[in-house]
């Protein structure tokens, strides 16, 4: 395989077994994957399929117990702890399906936090560039506004700044529309196309083909193995998608 | 993180359930308000024995017959007396360093006025006694040379004698009867309160040597010679002078142990504050056990913070913060609750005092340095009893953290 600058996530035979008890629980049976910059991939696959396993794997939460990772040029395996939480906190960006915003925290101050704990130190105005990252995804008129006085949409728009706010080379969205009604998962969708049309590498975990559609390309995942790994052939674009929508009546 | 986000951090955390903290905090602030008051209390009680022996006079050396050491076996102070008027004014003559001697006859008797009878302690002593005791006169006046030359039957009563004898009003000029000695009352002396060993100092008639050998007790050997110096540092150096004065007075040889016993106010107030020491650590330790149940009880609460805050140490993770930046912020916030549980125990426990020493009399003064320890104390107690729950939320797995509901 070409050794290019600009993959991002070069993953090679990649396993992981859990030790339930007495039974080994092969989560990942040897995963190939890499994942050049400014793509925008949907990981498919049902619960079980190990989707959720490669995701910890990718957003190195978890190690896998053979093969190797390398993250923006990065080796995982075999880092310490700590080594992980500061790949974490430098390349990556997490968006969860439950939002997992701090609570009784101002929007301002869940997008600042990733960059607190920037030990690096190259970041010294942290109120701003965390204004700007709210900005980016649209919520420059409730930089004060606590989780609990936003709508699901808004929290996850926080969440993706917060993501963002970082410059990571990867975002990593776990089912990130889970939540969401069909019209805020659209929106969402179609924030992720913008911010992938800037040049941002995003990956999507998610079991539905609707969401799964507005990739460039799919991941397929069944038993710990990739099932089907192939460019999108009927990209949607989330935007007109969303006008669309706008024009049905509402129902009932 | 930096120091200012994660007190801000730990702050926010604190006050977002305020009922609990204070609760938790309450532990501790009883803990330090109980150190402090029991070291107020145990200071308080030695700063006023202190002060008792202080006002039996500046300087005092007191001679007390009877040897230490007799032929091996130890008698004990005051078990033969060679201690007599001869001695006293041997001193008196020769000692170059005290600036006032006098002897003291101690006896006993029923003082009977037109009024009462009270029966009492007496003492035989000379003019220089109202200096070596620092005692002054309140009305009246104490007797002279004069007086203690030609023996005459004046008296001098302390407060509690006075209002005993002469309930009415003044007693100067007045009679009273001791042992059917009839005593003319010169002059009545200033409130001492109670002395060193918790006696009434003020339940006492003086009178002069002269007169309490001949006319009441009968006996020419002093029960005391009391001394002082005029200034503090010579009390030793006059200790040696007297030794050598009495020694020759009493013909002893070089091999012959002293027959008299000297002892300074130093020594007695190092035994008595050596034992009130003893009673204000007793109580500090019994109070520092309530301080210890109020840590276990930050150690309860920060464990329960943790497990309900999994989710959220999840978050923190999985955006790069490290085992040991959780260790913080947890840490950090059990040693504000303490310190700030301290704080305001250590502003109750003055409280406290004070109270204490309206109600006892004592000056209940807290020495500053209790205040740091009591505080450093409550800090300690915070990272001790904060460190395991800090390092329960260090050691969470970030994939299980976050799937915790």
């Amino acid at each position: 395989m070409e050794q290019s600058a600009a993959d991002v996530i070069r993953v090679a035979g990649v396993t992981k077994v859990y030790q339930m008890g007495r039974n080994a629980v092969h989560a990942l049976r040897g995963i190939d994957l890499t994942v050049k910059a400014g793509e925008m991939i949907a990981i498919m696959g049902h619960s079980g399929s190990g989707k959720s396993t490669l995701m910890n794997v990718l957003g190195c939460l978890d190690t896998p117990t053979s093969g190797t990772y390398e993250l923006d040029g990065v080796r995982v395996t075999g880092l310490s702890k700590n080594e992980l939480a500061d790949l974490r906190n430098q390349k990556l960006g997490f968006v969860f399906q439950g939002f997992n915003l701090l609570a009784r925290t101002s929007a301002l101050e869940n997008v600042e936090l990733p960059l607190l704990y920037d030990r690096s130190g190259r970041r010294r105005d942290t109120r701003e560039l965390a204004r700007k990252s709210l900005e980016r995804v649209g919520l420059g008129a409730r930089l004060d506004h606590h989780p609990s006085e936003l709508s699901g949409g808004q929290q996850q728009r926080v969440a993706i700044a917060r993501a963002l706010v970082t410059e990571p080379k990867v975002v990593l969205a776990d089912e990130p529309t889970g939540n969401l009604d069909t019209r805020t998962s659209l929106e969402i969708m179609a924030l992720f196309q913008e911010l992938n049309d800037q040049g941002i590498t995003i990956l999507i975990v998610t079991h539905e083909p609707d969401i799964a559609c507005y990739a460039r390309r799919i991941v397929e995942v069944r038993d710990g193995r990739i099932l089907r790994d192939e460019p999108m052939r009927q990209r949607r674009i989330a935007a007109e998608d969303l006008k669309t929508f706008a024009a049905e009546p509402e129902p009932a | 993180m930096r120091k200012s986000t994660l007190i801000k951090v730990a702050t926010q955390s604190i006050l977002k359930n305020k009922m609990r903290t204070f609760l938790t905090m309450l532990g501790i602030v009883i803990g330090v308000a109980a150190v402090i008051v029991m070291v107020a209390v145990g200071y308080g009680a030695q700063t006023s024995i202190q002060q008792q022996i202080g006002a039996l006079g500046t300087n005092m050396i007191m001679i007390m017959p009877g040897a230490s050491n007799v032929g091996g076996v130890n008698q004990g102070a005051a078990t033969f007396n060679r201690l007599t008027p001869a001695d006293y004014e041997k001193l008196k003559r020769e000692s170059l360093l005290l600036s006032a001697v006098s002897p003291v006859v101690f006896t006993n008797a029923q003082a009977i006025s037109a009024n009462g009878n009270w029966r009492t302690r007496i003492n035989g002593v000379s003019t220089d006694y109202q200096i070596i005791r620092n005692w002054r006169t309140q009305s009246g006046t104490f007797f002279t040379e004069a007086d203690l030359r030609s023996a005459r039957k004046v008296a001098v009563l302390g407060q509690t004698v006075a209002a005993a004898l002469f309930p009415d009003g003044d007693a100067v000029g007045q009679q009273v009867q001791l042992r059917d000695v009839p005593f003319t009352v010169i002059g009545v002396l200033e409130r001492k309160g109670q002395n060193a060993g918790g006696n009434d100092a003020d339940d006492i008639i003086i009178v002069p040597y002269t007169t309490a050998s001949s006319r009441l007790s009968g006996w020419h050997r002093l029960g005391q010679i009391i001394a002082s110096t005029s200034s503090p540092q010579d009390v030793l150096a006059a200790q040696e002078e007297i030794r050598g004065i009495l020694r020759e007075a009493h013909k002893l040889g070089e091999a012959d142990d002293d027959d008299f016993t000297i002892r300074n106010q130093d020594e007695i107030a190092a035994a008595a504050s050596n034992a009130t020491q003893v009673m204000t650590l007793l109580l500090a330790a019994i109070a520092s056990i309530s301080l210890l149940v109020g840590g276990i009880g930050i150690m309860n609460i920060m464990l329960v913070s943790v497990t309900e805050r999994t989710r959220e140490i999840g978050i923190r993770m999985a955006i790069g913060a490290r085992g040991s930046d959780v260790l913080t912020q947890f840490l950090v916030e059990s040693v504000a609750i303490s310190v700030m549980g301290g704080l305001i125990g250590v502003v109750l426990g003055f409280a406290g005092a004070a109270l204490v020493g309206r109600f006892t009399g004592w000056s209940t003064a807290t020495p500053p340095e209790a205040v740091l320890v009591a505080v450093g104390f409550s800090a300690a107690v915070g990272v001790f009893f904060g460190f395991y729950p800090a390092r329960q939320a260090a050691s969470l797995n970030p994939i299980q953290a976050l799937r915790y509901e």
